[in-house]
């Protein structure tokens, strides 16, 4: 490990009962770089995130995020990242503007009209602003999860299957932004079961089977049509 | 802190108004059981004095019950829940932020529950007001308190509109006692200072359940 790590994970394990759900994974990643984090269902991959993202807890190994501990600096830990999954996090009965003024007093930040109106912007939804949330379509729900997500202007970004759900242009609007991101050198730590997409978006390719990462590798040394069958490959001997 | 508490409390509020869903299943409970005992008794007479106190807090428990659910349901939504726990929140002012919310609630429905019950069963609440305020402010203070806490325990079971009930009101029985009997006590003419102990014991109940509450919510919304 050196300094340079933004993310460090090393040896970590979580059993869920006599179920191993992790079995020991070492992990780091430098500020700026895009993993993407591959694998079957119920590989692990969700229960990683949630375990990075001070959700749940590991059995053993140790996690360091920006420098912080889950346990000894959540609260910090949590304002160094952003999470957008499937599930919105979103207040339907609320509008856009009301979801997004109310997680900035949970953040604390700082100008938080200036800083909604800025993300509600840059994902196309400030003319919306004053629209329910629960009247917004799949695509425009996972666009404000991404207004509230970057709200804080976290320097780590974990994506859990962003792309579910989304039409051909929310899928195109939410690469653009992954672009940006990695452009901007946050860190991210993309889950997608698209190979494709997330070969694209990714500079780090991991492909975890059984609690386990079994394929680690830089993305410019191999080419998307060899990953995608070392991937299949890898998914297969597992089941075998 | 009070920032962050009172912007739970802020959101919960508009949320209702909105949706309506808790205050509108609230009220219609509790009148349901002003009306049906009203049917029941003789407005009036002595044995309403006796059994109202009774009457009374079935409404405002089980109207309290079905809004601690619903208030923990709507976290549900959109996993919402896990935005607040992944926020930079201590996990207690969540718990303060949801509390004081269902506090609100309740009040309302006891407010609205109060002036059917004196209307329907003839009943003057206006001598004994004030002691009656105390009442069912630490008592409500004291449901909201562990009913937040055990609603967010069972918000991710399956059964949790029988899980609840079956996990609060055990706990709740020292409340339920105290504002019953204290209810009784005011219903009856009787001075003050007979309730004085269960006032006591109501306030000492709220205080010990919110510091517990508020230590192990953190533990409680884990997963």
């Amino acid at each position: 490990m050196t300094s340079e790590n933004i993310i460090q994970i090393e040896n970590l394990t979580k059993n869920f009962g006599n179920k191993k759900v992790l079995k020991g994974i070492s992990l780091n990643l430098k500020k700026g770089e895009t993993l993407g984090l591959f694998g079957p269902n119920g590989a692990g991959k969700t229960t990683l995130l949630k375990i990075l993202s001070t959700l749940s807890k590991p059995t053993s190994g140790t996690v360091k995020i920006a420098g912080f501990t889950p346990h000894e600096h959540e609260e910090e830990l949590r304002r160094s990242i952003g999470i957008i999954s499937h599930d919105s996090f979103i207040y339907n009965n609320l509008t856009a503007w009301e979801n997004l003024l109310f997680y900035s007093k949970l953040y604390d930040v700082q100008d938080p009209i200036v800083r909604a109106e800025r993300v509600l912007t840059e994902v196309g939804l400030f003319e919306r602003k004053n629209d329910l949330a629960r009247t917004f379509s799949r695509g425009m729900q996972q666009r404000l999860t991404i207004a509230r997500a970057l709200l804080h202007n976290p320097e780590i970004i974990f994506l859990d299957e962003p792309y579910t759900g989304l039409d051909q242009h929310a899928t195109q609007l939410l690469s653009d932004l992954l672009k940006r991101l990695y452009e901007e050198k946050r860190t991210i730590i993309l889950i997608t079961h698209d190979l494709s997409i997330g070969y694209k978006v990714s500079n780090i390719l991991s492909i975890l089977v059984n609690g386990q990462i079994v394929f680690l590798e830089k993305c410019r040394n191999i080419k998307e049509d060899d990953f995608i069958k070392i991937y299949h490959e890898k998914v297969q001997n597992s089941k075998s | 802190m009070i920032k962050k508490i009172w912007a739970i409390v802020k959101k919960d509020i508009i949320s209702e108004l909105r949706s309506k869903e808790i205050l509108t299943s609230m009220i219609i409970f509790s009148m349901l059981v002003v009306v049906i005992f009203n049917f029941t008794f003789e407005p009036g007479s002595e044995i309403v004095k006796a059994a109202a106190p009774g009457i009374l807090w079935v409404a405002f428990t089980f109207a309290g019950i079905l809004g601690l659910n619903h208030s923990m349901v709507s976290e549900k939504e959109n996993s919402c829940i896990s935005g607040l726990i992944l926020s930079p929140v201590d996990r207690g002012i969540i718990y303060l932020g949801k509390m004081l919310g269902n506090i609100i609630f309740m009040l309302i429905i006891e407010l609205v529950s109060l002036i059917f019950f004196a209307v329907f069963f003839n009943i003057s609440l206006l001598p004994f007001l004030i002691p009656l305020v105390i009442v069912v402010l630490l008592a409500t203070i004291g449901f909201a308190s562990v009913g937040t806490l055990f609603a967010a325990m069972s918000i991710n079971t399956r059964t949790r509109e029988v899980m609840l009930p079956i996990l609060l009101f055990p706990v709740m029985v020292p409340v339920i006692v105290g504002a019953v009997k204290s209810t009784e006590f005011l219903f009856k003419d009787k001075p003050i200072s007979d309730i004085l102990n269960w006032i006591k014991m109501l306030g000492a109940f709220d205080i010990i359940f919110i510091v517990i509450s508020y230590l192990v919510f953190e533990y409680v919304i884990e997963e």
